[in-house]
């Protein structure tokens, strides 16, 4: 049969012919099926899979950033403690070496002040030891050049009577009223 | 298969300066003598129902490679399939019945676009070369399987009454126009609803196909003295068609599926 004949027999082409539907509507069913019946819930599987594979990771990464910080704040406590202590003994240790100081320097001033003291005191004694020699030199040059003068030996007399040592006695008071 | 006009729809020994007119395409152009069983009866079989089965045959066996044993790491393959699936799941269904809705309908809607989308891409496939969608049959069954589940969707949802107002568009505050509304919304859903949504696919994969098939022809029928100039430029003409139908199709197919889901999201709104 020619083409064109069967044209003009079918006029319209808006009309379907029953077999064409048939055929239409089977290779539909065919695709719809196996889509809907397998092949998508297949693949829903998977991609649900995926995404709490996903998921899980970022849990994992959420959990071990968390715990970094953790770890952090730790080392951070642990440093403000160690800086703290640090501080602390640096203080101690200044504190105590003042009072060290302070100690050694209150040591040497006692120490200084003992040694000004037997300085003196030796001064004196030494001073007292040479005014008593003195006198007793000085008393006797008088009394022998006062013997040689007279002629004759006033030693015992003048050491007995004690004229020089109270002539000595306010020549020193003089002396120390001079002074 | 012995008559060439059976394969190529015109005549091949014909060109122009030899005495014989444009053979050029019409109505014949979308009718197939059968590979088997009478055109005259209801049992027969031909090359756009070959097509049909075939093409399903490929999108089965597409997904079944890609989606069977899938994997959470994709492979290539895969990796597409799961770009398609997601293009018709999210850019389609979700988009326009949201995801609590339209999970339901996901199924049917990825079997649609890709069912439609392969019948059109026929056009341009070598050897088959016929959009079997521009055969009205196809479309027409798509489209009534798409009106019957928005149908009962709509009666399912609101009840008998509540349905009828859905599809007639019931709304008190509209007054006295309302009885007018009630005809016109009623005769645009229910009745030409359905026809444009089939008509629509069909007429655009049919102008396609006639216009891949007026350059085609004249690309052969000028082939002869000065007309080789010009079948140069038809020959163009098919080059450039082709590309755009291949656009077409993508985008008919899109649409046929969007008018599916924006029919159910009408179906499954509530009506004041």
């Amino acid at each position: 049969m020619n083409l064109l004949v069967l044209a003009a027999e079918r006029e319209n082409p808006l009309i379907p012919p029953i077999p064409e539907l048939v055929i239409g509507l089977i290779a539909f069913v065919i695709v719809f099926g196996f889509l809907a019946k397998k092949l998508l819930p297949n693949i829903n599987k998977v991609l649900d899979e995926r995404r709490e594979a996903i998921e899980g990771g970022i849990e994992k990464a959420e959990a071990a950033q968390t715990e970094a910080q953790s770890v952090l704040e730790q080392y951070k406590a642990q440093l403000a403690e160690a800086r703290h202590e640090a501080a602390r003994l640096r203080q101690e240790a200044l504190e105590q070496g003042t009072a060290l100081k302070e100690e050694l320097r209150a040591e040497g001033q006692r120490q200084r002040e003992e040694i000004i003291a037997a300085g003196h005191a030796q001064i004196e004694a030494d001073r007292k030891a040479a005014s008593q020699a003195l006198r007793q030199d000085v008393g006797k040059l008088a009394t022998d050049l006062a013997g040689k003068l007279v002629g004759e030996s006033l030693e015992d007399h003048a050491r007995q009577s004690r004229t020089i040592d109270r002539f000595l006695d306010e020549l020193e008071a003089k002396a120390e009223a001079a002074r | 298969m012995s008559d060439p006009t059976q394969v190529l729809a015109f005549e091949t020994d014909c060109h122009i300066f030899d005495g014989c007119g444009f053979p050029g395409p019409g109505l014949h152009s979308f009718l197939f003598e059968p590979l088997w069983g009478d055109p005259e009866g209801n049992a027969y079989f031909n090359k756009p129902m070959l097509l049909a089965l075939l093409g399903s045959l490929v999108i089965v066996g597409f997904f079944w490679a890609a989606f069977r044993k899938p994997k959470v790491v994709p492979g290539k393959l895969q990796m597409v399939a799961e770009a398609g699936y997601d293009f018709v799941r999210r850019g389609i269904v979700y988009e326009t019945l949201g995801k609590k809705e339209g999970e339901k309908y996901v199924p049917f809607m990825v079997a649609l676009f890709f069912f439609v989308w392969m019948l059109n891409l026929w056009s341009i496939i070598p050897v088959a070369q016929f959009p079997v969608t521009s055969i009205i049959a196809y479309p027409a069954i798509l489209a009534a399987i798409v009106y019957l589940t928005w149908m009962s969707v709509t009666f399912k949802r609101h009840g008998l009454v509540g349905g009828f107002k859905n599809i007639t568009g019931y709304d008190k505050s509209l007054g006295a126009i309302l009885p007018m509304v009630m005809v016109i919304e009623f005769f645009s859903n229910v009745i030409v609803r359905p026809f444009t949504h089939a008509v629509r696919l069909f007429a655009n994969m049919f102008a396609g196909h006639t216009l891949l098939l007026l350059f085609t022809i004249a690309s052969w029928y000028l082939l002869n003295g000065i007309g080789i100039a010009y079948a140069g430029v038809s020959f163009v003409m098919v080059i450039v068609m082709t590309a755009f139908e291949l656009f077409i199709q993508a985008v008919q197919a899109y649409v046929f599926v969007l008018l599916a889901c924006s029919f159910i999201q009408g179906a499954l709104a509530e009506h004041h």
